[in-house]
């Protein structure tokens, strides 16, 4: 329940930068199938700076996948803001990129075909749209396999097409939600380091929504810790490493000591059971 | 979603064939297995030219089979005809004309009542498939429809639209309708919720949803529907034509019946079934090519 905007972030040189988003006293509530409440979220606030890398962490149940649904305008809140660009947001938004833990690619279109999607049904010019498609595959390693279809690629390369396929638009938000759960553990890593590369090339402000610890503390300039029943934050960590960051941190102190801290705090909250 | 998730409970699963009682296998997209009788055969480790003699094998001795119990048992070809005698009246027929003329009068009244029937289907099962409210309306209408036997309103149609063929078109097409309503209606809904949020959070609009999503989604289903159809479509036409009739195979089968002409009977029963497997498998042909991105398709319509 930190108010994150006074709490300037310390590992990245953008404090001066603008909020990308907030949100401000948020609620979610939702009516379970016996007629009772369920409370999603309670009292949800922070703020995420432009160019800011956040990564929220919580055991299932904790309203970190509710939370990123209506940051994507999925969903609505109860009461409560949520803040994108300075404006409430009140449906989905051309500004934010999505990505799932499954990447939901449209098996009749070709890798090229899925990450032009969003462009198609925004109705962006095609010329540049496909010239962005392009670049985004190459950032994504597949672009030898543009005119491949989906049941061709592994499960980390069409979660790479999911990854460029949100980043087509230029968004100014890239969402994700688990993206990388459903891959085994070397892919995970190597996804993680790709996504920080993609992170660093675009510039992008990235929520990533995760139930690793490890992956929250290795991605994040931020880790937001949340606990469930009711859903809400518990803890807000400032993660002071490298920028650049590599495989073998996970094998330092430093990072251990961040990782069992939030592992305590999510103890200590009830969180895991 | 939440809309559309809890009308869904309105659908029997799996979705029931037609009059028959035909149950269609609801398409699985992670099955990866192919016709199991040919897996069984390749089981055994028989090469492609192995299993035609085999399959050619058993056709042969069974019709020698038949051909010996006729004739040593002295059946009467009034009542059981040998393979001879239906090979024979078969040529006779094909040579006089006389199945062709009727032929096409039965090929006409199925493919028009496919046709028409299949149309309805679509059309209607977009509707209902996009909104819950058109279901709980429709849907029941829908049933009781389909819970008559379409045997006993072939009269009723034969009353209102004559002894031509319209009034076979009409019960044809009465009886397509309801696999390819119900599997359309199904396959709308069949897109993954997470496929749809992922549209949505890209600001695209519904008809955007439909056209790149739901329709694409549903085909596996829509062809499983066609499928049963287009073989309860010969069915169909020959039930209009038993009814009453002037002309078409059906009529010829109750003529033949009448002058006890059994093996007359059976060619005709030879001729239809060549025309339903005909038809199917250029479903088949279809199905195949429009949905390329899945192999399991041709799994789905089996039962039919």
């Amino acid at each position: 329940m930190q108010a994150l905007a006074e709490r300037p972030p310390t590992t990245t040189d953008n404090t001066q930068a603008p909020v990308a988003f907030a949100f401000e006293h948020l609620h979610k509530t939702f009516r379970s199938k016996d007629g009772g409440t369920v409370t999603a979220l309670h009292d949800v606030g922070f703020a995420v700076r432009k160019g800011e890398f956040v990564t929220v962490v919580g055991p299932s149940g904790c309203g970190k996948s509710t939370l990123l649904r209506i940051l994507a305008g999925l969903e609505r809140a109860s009461s409560g803001r949520v803040l994108l660009g300075g404006r409430a947001v009140s449906g989905p938004t051309r500004d934010v990129g999505v990505v799932f833990q499954s990447p939901v690619l449209l098996p009749w279109r070709t890798v090229l075909q899925n990450v032009l999607v969003p462009a198609q049904v925004q109705g962006r010019e095609p010329a540049t749209s496909l010239a962005r498609a392009n670049h985004y595959l190459q950032l994504v390693g597949l672009e030898n396999f543009a005119t491949k279809y989906p049941n061709e690629l592994s499960g980390g390369m069409q979660q790479r097409v999911g990854i460029a396929r949100a980043l087509v638009n230029d968004p100014l938000l890239l969402l994700m939600d688990e993206p990388f759960g459903a891959l085994d553990a070397m892919t995970r890593e190597n996804m993680n380091l790709e996504l920080l590369k993609i992170r660093e090339r675009t510039g992008a402000t990235i929520m990533l929504v995760t139930h690793s610890i490890p992956e929250a503390v290795f991605l994040g300039d931020r880790v937001v810790v949340m606990s469930p029943r009711p859903g809400r934050v518990t803890q807000v960590v400032d993660v002071d490493l490298p920028v650049q960051r590599t495989l073998e941190l996970i094998n330092t102190d430093r990072f251990g000591a961040y990782v069992s801290s939030i592992r305590a705090n999510l103890n200590a909250s009830g969180g895991l059971d | 979603m939440a809309a559309i998730d809890a009308s869904t409970h309105m659908l029997p699963r799996p979705v029931p064939g037609a009059a028959d009682g035909t149950a269609q296998h609801p398409p699985s997209p992670d099955a990866a297995s192919g016709a199991p009788v040919q897996d069984a055969l390749e089981g055994v480790g028989l090469t492609a030219a192995r299993k035609r003699a085999l399959v050619l094998g058993v056709f042969v001795a069974v019709m020698l089979l038949w051909h010996l119990l006729v004739t040593s048992l002295d059946v009467s070809p009034l009542i059981f005809p040998g393979p001879v005698s239906v090979v024979q009246a078969l040529y006779t027929g094909l040579a006089s004309g006389e199945i062709f003329t009727h032929g096409i009068v039965t090929l006409s009244e199925i493919l028009a009542g496919f046709a028409i029937g299949a149309l309805l289907g679509l059309m209607l099962g977009a509707a209902i498939g996009q909104s819950a409210l058109l279901e709980a309306v429709l849907y029941p209408y829908v049933v009781a429809f389909q819970t008559m036997p379409k045997v006993a309103i072939a009269p009723l149609f034969v009353l209102w639209f004559g002894f031509g063929m319209a009034s076979k078109i009409v019960i044809t097409a009465a009886i397509v309708f309801f696999p390819v309503l119900a599997n359309t209606i199904v396959g709308l809904r069949s897109a993954p919720r997470d496929q749809i949020d992922l549209m949505t959070a890209f600001t695209a609009s519904q008809w955007h949803i439909f056209r790149m999503v739901r329709v694409p989604h549903a085909l596996p289903y829509v062809f499983v529907g066609l499928d049963v159809g287009i073989v309860l479509a010969v069915i169909g036409a020959i039930v209009g034509e038993f009814v009453g009739a002037q002309a078409g195979l059906g009529y010829l089968i109750m003529q033949r019946n009448f002058s006890m002409d059994a093996a007359g009977m059976f060619a005709i029963l030879i001729v239809l079934s060549v025309i339903g497997l005909v038809l199917h498998a250029a479903m088949r042909f279809v199905a195949r090519r429009t949905i390329f991105w899945t192999d399991t398709h041709s799994d789905l319509s089996r039962g039919s």
